[in-house]
């Protein structure tokens, strides 16, 4: 199935990744490759073939143990790019506040 | 011992560190002074290291554990507090984790000493290191050609002698398939065996952490420190880890699977001649050959574009511009993740995240990630039916040897098609094995891939150390390692 130069544009703003015009079209022509690859799958029989999530099917996911162990709030957030307070650093998501 | 240090194997060093004969200092330096100026300049296997912090390592080493002293290259995506941890990517440049992958603390509890991290194919996506923000890994045996990827920075520096071990993961093959271009052992173990806490995700129900060396016996020795239940992963499998003490044991009655159909075409004469090789060295040894039929790897390669670009493009959203590392500053916070996204990941993590935000999209999600997800049910079965009738199968671990710089880089599909062989056991999520037989007729390396069962790693270090003393079960048990390919300085 082919994706057009629109199509790439929409899954582009769905991801959030900024592509530039020029590349837009490139991404249109590899995804559509790539789409073309996958078609393989048409030709394998998959009846009786329930959706696979993890495998080895005996690994069992668990609830988490903590264990004690925690990072300070200022240490966990020495990385971040903007902080304040102890809090991440955002735009304005609301504009105002006024009515 | 007259040998240089860097290139004594991993057991030898720890021997040496517990008996008091070797300073951990030295075994370090021995591969940083002594070998890495005839490669690292043109190789690029390192990417982030410092003289201060690796002495620092080796002083405080613990020298009485399985791996005392011994230097170990991390790959860029595991997070450790000494060096930086950044996936190769713009979007984490400068980043330092908080706190130690599960696996590397392991590590240094058992002794090793961190000295590193190694090059690789941004956020792991890729097969040849070429797609990382610090240039590409350069093959040690050949300076125009790839040292396979993703994890080509620390295949490419266990291969020259940097380190006699190093850490890397394998989503798809990025552990078996640089082994193989660079002429070392890598292991992908049994999904769940080796801790993922602390390793940054990719494809989360692929990805597991892998090892490389230079001899079996290594990486049964590091393997045994590492595997195990985590309490800090959920996806860790209940229970001890398979003991793998008996690597040295033999394959005397061991069954293995001969999935000849795999390379009648597309597959290099080297790669076939190397097969045939390690199937005559394993009977040799007393393991009987299985002829079987196997599905093409084509169906791999399209399940498996489509579940792990799924799933990385949900994985990578929490790359935004607020949580770490790069921030492209705009007005309003959708610009800010966009713009951030756009200016912080190369182009084939781009790709695959958009492929991957389309095949879950509205309208598309049953036609192209449900279905793969079935497409899985089925190659998991193939697996299952081949399991129970050999011990384990051997099949090629890639294609061809090495290819050029450059040749794929343009053509991701070119790129995805050289991993047809590996991808299959993420998907089934048993271990594989990828063990170097020599070099071709151009001195480049080629491999062949062991595959078994869930758990079956013991199986395969045993085979894996019988072709490592070609088959000849009178040198097992009392050594010599057998003779490393090393190469050349330049």
């Amino acid at each position: 199935m082919a994706i057009d130069r629109a199509e790439a544009a929409r899954i582009a703003a769905l991801a959030r990744i900024a592509l530039a015009p020029e590349e837009e079209e490139r991404v249109a022509l590899q995804l559509s490759q790539v789409l073309d690859l996958v078609a393989t799958l048409d030709e394998l029989d998959l009846a009786g073939c329930e959706p696979t999530v993890l495998t080895p099917e005996t690994s069992d996911l668990r609830a988490d143990e903590p264990d004690g162990r925690t990072l300070e709030s200022e240490v966990a957030l020495a990385g971040s790019p903007e902080t304040e307070h102890g809090f991440l650093l955002v735009p304005p998501v609301v504009e105002s506040l006024e009515p | 011992m007259s040998t240089p240090l860097w290139s004594w194997s991993a057991r030898a060093v720890a021997e040496g560190v517990r008996a008091g004969r070797v300073a951990p200092e030295d075994a370090v330096a021995s591969g940083f002074d002594d070998v890495a100026p005839g490669f690292e300049p043109w190789v690029n296997a390192v990417v982030h290291t410092d003289a201060e912090t690796r002495h620092a390592n080796a002083r405080d080493a613990r020298r009485d554990g399985p791996l005392a002293g011994v230097p170990v290259l991390l790959k860029d995506n595991l997070c450790s507090t000494d060096f930086p941890t950044t996936c190769c990517s713009r979007i984490l440049d400068g980043w330092r984790s908080p706190y130690d992958a599960t696996v590397v603390r392991r590590l240094r509890e058992a002794g090793a000493v961190v000295v590193g991290k190694g090059n690789m194919d941004e956020f792991a996506m890729g097969s040849s290191t070429e797609y990382g923000a610090y240039g590409p890994t350069r093959n040690p045996f050949d300076a125009s050609r790839v040292a396979g990827g993703s994890s080509g920075g620390p295949a490419a520096a266990v291969a020259y002698g940097l380190v006699p071990i190093a850490l890397g993961s394998d989503t798809g093959g990025s552990v078996r398939q640089p082994g193989a271009f660079c002429g070392v052992y890598g292991l992908k173990p049994t999904y769940g065996r080796l801790s993922r806490y602390g390793l940054v995700a990719f494809g989360s129900s692929l990805d597991q952490v892998g090892l490389f060396a230079r001899h079996a016996g290594d990486l049964a020795e590091t393997y045994a420190a590492l595997a195990g239940p985590d309490p800090f992963d959920a996806s860790t499998r209940a229970g001890a880890a398979p003991d793998v003490s008996a690597w040295d044991s033999g394959v005397r009655g061991l069954r293995f699977g001969w999935p000849e159909n795999l390379w009648v075409e597309g597959v290099e004469p080297a790669i076939v001649a190397a097969l045939e090789r390690a199937a005559s060295l394993l009977e040799r040894a007393g393991a009987v050959r299985v002829p079987l039929h196997f599905l093409p790897g084509r169906y791999a390669v399209a399940t498996y574009y489509l579940i792990a670009t799924a799933e990385a493009s949900s994985n990578l959203a929490r790359f935004d511009g607020v949580r770490y590392g790069l921030r492209e500053p705009a007005d309003d916070l959708v610009g800010l993740y966009t713009a951030t996204r756009g200016a912080g990941f190369g182009p084939e993590v781009r790709r695959r995240i958009l492929l991957g935000t389309y095949a879950l999209s509205a309208g598309y999600h049953d036609a192209y990630y449900a279905k793969a997800q079935r497409a899985r049910t089925r190659i998991v079965r193939e697996y299952e039916a081949a399991f129970a009738s050999c011990d384990l199968m051997l099949m090629p671990t890639t294609p061809t040897a090495a290819f050029r710089l450059g040749e794929k880089t343009e053509d991701p599909l070119a790129m995805y098609l050289s991993d047809l062989f590996t991808l299959g056991a993420n998907l089934a999520g048993v271990p594989g094995l990828s063990v170097p037989m020599g070099l071709d007729a151009q001195g480049l390396p080629v491999g062949v891939q062991l595959l078994g069962a869930a758990d079956a790693e013991p199986v395969l270090l045993r085979a894996a150390r019988a072709l490592e003393v070609d088959g000849d079960v009178s040198r097992m048990a009392r050594g010599p390692e057998r003779e490393v390919a090393w190469p050349a300085k330049r």
